[in-house]
């Protein structure tokens, strides 16, 4: 492992001016092949900087680099790192550790797998005061508790007692950040601390992250791959792409004025971005006129869905009397947080559930009433897309096989005519006709959902439930699928229902929103409407908290 | 989780009651007959009349069974008909031997096969677990029988380290009496180690790896707090799972490793019941293996619960 040694004591000479992180020429290797390739940058005493680029761009094996905890057989091949003049790459493990917590603070990506599940959260908390100098168990507890209540954890004290999975997911994040604070470090690095969270949640722990960095005079490492949020949130952009730095620049530098081909990609597809456009940005709305306004595809009357809890006795109203209605040949987006019971509406629509009470009509029948072969004959006309196309592709069958799946289903045609199908299927779904034999853990994730969409288009369905169908995606993908979806409206005049959390991509393809919260409808109406003159207060607290707005013009 | 306890309790009575019905008509089946087993081979049929009336064994098999289960709810095992012994004291005078045995074992396998499995995934892909990877090929395929008779040979013969036989009450010279069971509980808990070991590896290479141990990492915990309080005690959900169903194993063990060690455990009263067509002792040798699994598996369910907190609260999500 080479040092540079010089840079070190060079800056140990000259204090005061030099930077807090300067990582220089960059290199991670894991196996033969390096995957970071001469990263450069400086990072100053209290300066808030982001590093953005979509995965696999190497922005997380940057962080994994400076902590010296690169997963598997990564190692940095080449170049060095230095904190206030200490060579990261040279320290010991033992160094490291004292570096760990006190000096360089994470807060991970996903809160529902950073906790150790069979710890209290305040032993966690507490193990990471013990490791940074803290002595004393009640002294410990009681800082623990502090940090719990500072990080915005109500009724910490008696939280402490409890285990990760009786918090929430906003909360376990709290948690962490109460962690990485713990050891007053000097940096922080918050490796996309909120992607896993609802809107609103995600604003509010990045306020109340920011008011705690900003108290402490604390420098920012911000992983995202949101440029909206990492230009609301720091100072400056770095912007990577496949291992390299593509360019930096502050934030209105990167949006603005982006120098490079990929930055212009980023900056055109970030939907957070597009989400607050006002009117002049109407590329989606002007594509798909309503065919035949009149003509119902989809009709949902006063849907009601009780589950009974089990340990409580009673029932929890999961979809509160909900109404809308979706014309033939548009798109419609039901929007809202986890929990607010949309996607048990898909559910319902789709066959999946019963409702309690209500119903839903395809094209003037009821699919929650009918049974046998009228309610086969349904779910034919309405086939779902669903959101991870990792997990909704059994890892077992050929692509040819996932595809005519529904074809042998429903009995359609003989093998050769079935394979002429899913070549026809591919062709419109734009994948080459050679993925037909391949596995899904050959495709990349926007290539399974278009594999996912195909199989959707097999019985020439009328509409598609897009359930939360491009969340796992990176922006440029989910640009790409988002077109897709658009042409094959245009082309064979199919209807969407688009389940989504995201208020930028409903921006982007629906025609009518529908938002919910709790179970219950609290505004519909056309995406014009909706996001130009929202009428409810919870719309216009989601619209805020999509980031980047100040940068939308 | 009392609910829980109480629905395991009942299936538990139901497997008993299956299970004393199955046992009643499989011994019955077993070819060989106990009134010739008694009176010898060369005995007149008017002896063999005789034996047979005086075992009860005229009577048709319903009244046999009914006899047999109004004696069993009265906690009358029956005598045994080749001692004519109360098996219920048979069993009292043996079982402690296998349940000592069995404990040693368990403990022995656990503390190794733990310990293996770390080394395992700690020095991975170096001379330690080749090392352990060895130990757990051979505990798995050796059988113990054999691998029983090779230590008598070195260990207690040779070498003179242990007694190749015999047994001394544990509890009044637990010294003695435990360094006689050492061999054959060693002996006994080598697969099970096996077993403890492949799963401790395989679980701490997953858990080792996940995010909350990297986040632990980070806050700058050391190593050795990573490993116990992060990765081994995740680990430890699904080697309690393994081991659980793995136990029932340890008992068809004993009876060969008490055979072989000369121990007058339960597995010999069993072994000597099946020849002698003992039908009093062999019923009640089953049932009382019957109940031991059973016992096992709630215990294993319960410590599960106990290891693993999300169970633990019930009904979350």
């Amino acid at each position: 492992m080479p040092q540079d040694v010089k840079i070190n004591e060079n800056n140990s000479t000259q204090r005061s001016e030099q930077p807090l992180l300067e990582v220089r020429d960059l290199e991670v290797s894991f196996g033969d092949g390096p995957v970071l390739h001469g990263v450069n940058f400086t990072l100053k005493r209290g300066e808030r900087v982001a590093i953005v680029g979509q995965s696999g761009s190497g922005k997380s094996t940057t962080v994994g680099a400076i902590l010296g905890l690169l997963p598997g057989n990564g190692r940095v091949s080449a170049g060095s790192m230095t904190l206030d003049g200490q060579d990261l790459g040279a320290a010991s493990e033992q160094q490291l550790r004292q570096i760990r917590g006190h000096r360089i603070g994470l807060v991970p990506q996903d809160p529902m797998s950073n906790l150790n599940p069979v710890m209290k959260v305040g032993a966690q908390i507490a193990d990471a005061l013990a490791a940074n100098g803290h002595h004393g168990r009640d002294n410990i507890r009681q800082r623990a508790v502090a940090l719990m209540t500072e990080a915005g954890i109500p009724d910490a004290a008696r939280r402490y007692n409890q285990f990760p999975h009786e918090f929430s997911g906003g909360m376990r994040q709290r948690v962490l950040i109460a962690i990485s604070l713990a050891g007053e470090p000097d940096l922080l690095i918050a490796d996309e601390p909120t992607s896993a969270l609802d809107v609103t949640v995600q604003r509010q722990i990045l306020d109340h992250l920011q008011t705690l960095v900003d108290a402490r005079g604390t420098s920012l490492l911000f992983i995202t791959h949101d440029l909206g949020l990492a230009a609301d949130r720091t100072d400056r952009i770095i912007v990577m792409a496949d291992g390299r730095i593509v360019e930096v620049g502050t934030p209105e530098e990167i949006l603005f004025r982006p120098q490079q081909d990929y930055t212009r990609q980023l900056v055109a597809a970030a939907p957070s971005l597009l989400a607050t456009v006002s009117g002049t940005e109407t590329v989606a709305l002007e594509a798909v006129e309503p065919v035949a306004g009149t003509d119902t595809i989809l009709e949902v009357r006063g849907l009601v869905k009780e589950f009974s809890l089990r340990s409580q006795g009673g029932t929890f109203r999961a979809v509160d009397n909900v109404s809308f209605s979706v014309a033939r040949g548009t798109t419609t987006a039901v929007v809202g947080e986890s929990g607010s019971g949309k996607t048990t509406v898909a559910r319902i629509i789709l066959g999946l559930e019963q409702a309690t009470s209500g119903e839903a009509l395809i094209d003037g029948k009821s699919i929650t009433s009918s049974t046998g072969q009228v309610r086969r004959a349904l779910r034919r006309k309405v086939q779902p897309v669903f959101q991870d196309p990792y997990g909704s592709l059994d890892p077992t069958y050929s692509i040819e096989r996932l595809i005519d799946e529904p074809l042998r289903v429903f009995k359609v045609g003989d093998a050769a005519s079935r394979r002429a199908r899913v070549a026809l299927l591919l062709d419109q779904v734009a994948l080459p006709r050679n993925v037909a034999q391949r596995r899904p853990n050959e495709l990349s994730g926007g290539q399974r959902q278009r594999v996912a969409i195909a199989r959707a288009l097999a019985l020439e369905p009328e509409m598609l439930i897009c359930d939360e169908a491009v969340s796992a995606l990176d922006v440029l993908v989910q640009d790409q699928i988002l077109d897709l979806l658009a042409e094959l409206q245009d082309g064979l005049g199919l209807s969407y229902l688009f389940i989504t959390h995201d208020l930028a991509v409903v921006r982007q393809i629906a025609h009518q929103v529908v938002v919910m919260k709790s179970g219950m409808v609290v505004e519909d109406g056309s995406v014009e409407k909706v996001f130009m003159a929202p009428e409810a207060d919870y719309t216009k607290e989601l619209l805020g908290a999509i980031p980047g707005a100040a940068f939308a013009r | 989780m009392i609910r829980y306890v109480a629905t395991k309790l009942w299936q538990s009575a139901l497997t008993l009651a299956l299970a004393t019905v199955v046992v009643f008509i499989g011994v019955r089946m077993l070819p060989g007959d106990p009134a010739l087993a008694m009176a010898g081979e060369d005995a007149s049929p008017a002896q063999l009349e005789a034996m047979r009336e005086q075992l009860g064994l005229n009577a048709s098999m319903p009244v046999q069974f009914l006899t047999f289960l109004g004696n069993l709810l009265r906690g009358d095992l029956g005598t045994s008909t080749r001692t004519g012994t109360p098996v219920a004291e048979l069993i009292a005078t043996t079982l402690p031997v296998t349940l000592w045995l069995s404990a040693y074992a368990i403990v022995v396998a656990v503390v190794v096969g733990i310990l293996f499995g770390v080394i395992a995934e700690r020095f991975r892909g170096r001379w330690p677990e080749w090392f352990t990877n060895g130990f757990a090929l051979i505990g798995l395929s050796v059988p113990n029988f054999w691998l029983g008779i090779l230590a008598i040979l070195y260990l207690a013969v040779t070498l003179g380290w242990f007694p190749a036989s015999g047994y001394v009450d544990v509890l009044s010279d637990p010294l003695r009496g435990l360094y006689y069971l050492t061999l054959p509980a060693v002996i006994l808990g080598t697969s099970l180690a096996a077993v403890i070991m492949r799963q401790t590896r395989a679980s701490m290479i997953e858990t080792m790896s996940t995010d909350y141990v990297r986040t632990a990492k980070a806050k700058g915990l050391s190593g050795g707090r990573v490993l116990m309080r992060y990765g081994l005690r995740n680990s430890l959900i699904v080697v309690v799972t393994i081991v659980g169903l793995q136990l029932g194993g340890l008992i068809s063990g004993a009876v060969v490793t008490e055979r072989i060690f000369a121990l007058p455990g339960f597995g010999k009263l069993t072994l000597d019941a099946v020849f002698t067509r003992d039908y009093p002792v062999i019923e009640a040798v089953v049932l009382v293996i019957t109940l031991s699994y059973i016992v096992i598996n709630l215990s294993v369910d319960i410590l599960y619960s106990v290891i693993n907190p999300r169970i633990r609260i019930g009904g979350s999500n």
